[in-house]
């Protein structure tokens, strides 16, 4: 049993509380967050001011978004078949829930304490390739498909470099649970020195990178952008959406970007944990209670560092062709990770 | 079937036919050797790659194109019939409207063509003034080409620093001339009005920022190395090709061809009055288009400065009529425009509007090319060879 403010909460109450502190407390900053700070990057980046008039410097530009999407036409086409075409996005956005659900936010600050928590989260992640799948073959448009089979296409290729790139981590904290992994990393040290813990961004650096690469192309922002491809397929599997649903798309692409981005920080920078020698902690027990607060904010710094970084390749590069995306990830890097793990086990049982 | 057999030489309603065969054979072969269905994917007439209302049928197999075929026509605004009840001076207005991103370059070869019925040169500083005017409109039109490219290739970035400074061109355009897109600014004899004071200062300065602009995209795009594997090697048209199909412009220098018709034709304008470079590339790929109008776009601005520093003076308008009247006869003047070579042929009966206007815009000869160019490409290169072909609706439709 859980106590809230010195009240008993039964299980169930936990399960609901935990839910509703997923989508309030992360899944709705998140978003709203990643959205307004990635609209400022990418007007910054490109000489002009961006949203302006929503707000203190634009900064509730989403909920003006979002207002407008609402009001718009629900407009299914004739030829959609139907009930696929309104189950798509949701598929999408539950992808983005359940994988929200294992990410460790503090010392008891988590949904969910999950032993196989990797595990979890990469399978999850692979829904919304169904979902889009669904969305570009309902829509009973040449353009959707050819989107959807794109994104189909291009999200199970990616899928591999992916797994395979956090299995390094996974051989290095000897653990798939997230929470240990963050501790790993926290109470770790690099050659005996522990004074930044050991974030496996330093002795991952080639996970971190096969890992982002292949976050940006599950997320299917450019230069992998081919399933949306704007100037070939007009909007590629969501060109047929309008109005509500489409906003669930267009937001769970942010908030997909900001999760992906809570994984990879949680992975291999530490997630919400600094390192412990700081302040001489040396397990998960020992670490002050006020992480519980601070823990959220240090994964949301994090995690805008990472989204500023997928954002900034996104603004600054054309995009592949798809047989070239094929070759790069069966090419480059499936090969280039399947070394580092070769190399890492080595090193494991070596030191 | 001796259509089949003699396939240039059939008429109009044969071609449609045999297409229609060529097409039906695609889907046989298809058929048969994959026994998968086709798809045939209409791109456009609305649709963001074809900046217009441009059509392009493809025959697809996945996201290979058997065949392509272009279909235009939905912007045919009949500038050639309009002009026929417009009178001389008034004509420049319609014909504003054909490139509607270089449009001063539009007025030049039919007023030099009027000129040349009437017997009437303009003095030189109106030459040199038009000049200048023309090579702003062309740097104009292809600034927004290298900033599009990018939008064409998924990078959004570019396209905000070329409207970025392609601002500054049509600002010194609007305040030489009073419109920033539509000039109608050169008459029959001269030009409507002198330069406004300081205008040739800032002009040098805006020239330097151009130079900067092409900097700047040079390293952002032409540098980027998904940029060069998406272009380099995709739609090459040979040398002989590009000729057979009469291209002109930046697209047939970038297949090898030395041809400007600002150097190797004796215009009254004062392009031989300057030193530049024609530059050509021997790859004839859509890299080497792009890279050919970059080249260019550099330049156009050493023309303008070349220019700026000897402009002479004298009026700027030849002793005309107050109201016009072009002798009877036909003339055919040609320029190089920033899409390729634009002509007008005039015939005057002589009234004071033309009797008959064949206008020849460089981007309608451009995109005959596609059907032979697009065959077998995957659909993401449709997109580039279409880019990097650089057409405007308005020049294809007229």
């Amino acid at each position: 049993m859980m106590s809230v403010l010195a009240i008993e909460v039964p299980y169930w109450g936990q399960s609901l509380l935990r839910v509703l502190g997923g989508l309030v407390a992360v899944l709705l900053p998140a978003g709203t967050i990643v959205y307004v700070f990635l609209f400022k990057m990418m007007s910054f980046m490109q000489s002009r001011l961006g949203p302006m008039e929503a707000g203190p410097y634009g900064s509730m530009q989403l909920f003006a978004e979002v207002g407008k999407w609402l009001q718009k036409e629900d407009i299914q086409p004739d030829n959609a078949d139907k009930r696929i075409f309104r189950m798509a996005p949701i598929v999408v956005l539950m992808s983005t829930f359940l994988l929200v659900a294992v990410v460790p936010f503090g010392p008891d600050a988590w949904f969910t304490d999950f032993e196989t928590g990797v595990f979890y989260a990469l399978a999850v992640s692979s829904i919304s390739v169904l979902g889009i799948l669904m969305a570009g073959w309902s829509s009973a448009n040449k353009y959707s498909l050819l989107g959807g089979l794109r994104a189909a296409g291009q999200l199970i290729a990616y899928e591999l470099p992916m797994v395979l790139a956090v299995v390094g981590v996974v051989i290095q904290a000897g653990t798939m649970n997230l929470q240990q992994i963050v501790l790993a990393q926290n109470a770790g040290s690099i050659f005996g020195s522990d004074i930044v813990g050991n974030p496996y961004v330093l002795t991952q650096f080639v996970g971190f990178v096969v890992f982002m690469i292949a976050v940006q192309a599950e997320l299917t922002q450019a230069p992998f952008d081919m399933p949306i491809a704007e100037s070939e397929l007009v909007s590629g599997y969501m060109t047929e959406y309008s109005g509500f649903r489409f906003l669930i798309f267009f937001i769970g692409e942010f908030a997909t970007a900001g999760v992906f981005a809570m994984i990879a920080s949680t992975l291999f920078l530490g997630g919400w944990g600094i390192p412990f020698s700081w302040f001489g902690w040396t397990d998960m027990d020992s670490v002050a209670n006020w992480m519980n607060v601070a823990g959220p904010l240090i994964v949301f710094t994090k995690m805008m560092v990472l989204v500023f970084l997928i954002m900034w390749i996104r603004f600054s590069s054309p995009r592949f062709r798809e047989d070239q995306l094929q070759r790069f990830a069966w090419k480059v890097l499936i090969p280039v990770s399947l070394a580092n793990i070769m190399v890492t086990a080595v090193l494991k049982v070596a030191f | 079937m001796t259509i089949l057999n003699d396939p240039v030489n059939a008429k109009l309603g044969d071609r449609a036919q045999l297409s229609y065969i060529a097409s039906q054979a695609a889907d046989a072969r298809l058929n048969v050797e994959l026994e998968t269905e086709g798809m045939t994917l209409n791109i456009g007439p609305q649709h963001p790659a074809t900046h217009g209302t441009l059509r392009i049928i493809a025959r697809l197999d996945g996201e290979q194109v058997l065949w392509a075929e272009p279909s235009c026509g939905y912007m045919h605004r009949g500038y050639e019939k309009l002009t026929e009840v417009r009178s001389f001076p008034q004509v420049t207005s319609l014909i504003n409207r054909i490139d509607w991103l270089g449009s001063f370059a539009n007025e030049v070869p039919f007023i030099l063509a009027a000129e040349n019925l009437m017997g009437v040169e303009a003095p030189p500083r109106a030459q040199w003034i038009r000049t200048i005017l023309f090579e702003l409109s062309r740097i104009a039109n292809v600034s927004l080409f290298l900033g599009d490219l990018g939008v064409q290739l998924g990078a959004i970035t570019p396209v905000f620093i070329a409207f970025r400074d392609r601002e500054y061109v049509l600002n010194l355009i609007e305040s030489a001339t009073g419109g920033r897109f539509h000039p109608n600014f050169d008459r029959i004899g001269g030009l409507k009005d002198d330069l406004p004071a300081g205008w040739v200062d800032e002009t040098k300065v805006v020239m330097k920022k151009l130079r900067n602009f092409c900097d700047e995209i040079e390293a952002l795009l032409f540098g980027n190395e998904i940029f060069q594997s998406r272009t380099r090697g995709i739609g090459v048209i040979p040398r002989d090709v590009a000729m057979q199909y009469g291209l002109s412009g930046a697209n047939l220098r970038a297949s090898g061809v030395d041809w400007d018709l600002r150097r190797d034709q004796d215009s009254p304008m004062a392009w031989n009055k300057v030193d530049f470079k024609v530059w050509t590339h021997p790859d004839g790929d859509s890299f080497a288009r792009c890279w050919v109008r970059l080249q260019e776009t550099r330049e156009a601005t050493k023309i303008v400065d070349q220019l700026l520093d000897g402009i002479p003076a004298g009026p700027v308008m030849a002793k005309v009529p107050k109201i016009i009247k072009v002798p009877e006869g036909e003339a055919w003047v040609s320029t190089e425009n920033p899409l390729g070579e634009m002509g007008y042929y005039v015939v005057s009966r002589g009234d004071s509007g033309p009797f008959r206007v064949k206008i020849r815009s460089a981007s309608f000869n451009n995109i005959s090319i596609t059907p032979w160019l697009l065959r077998g490409v995957y659909v993401p290169d449709i997109i580039t060879i279409l880019a990097s072909l650089y057409f405007i609706l308005g020049d294809i439709d007229r």
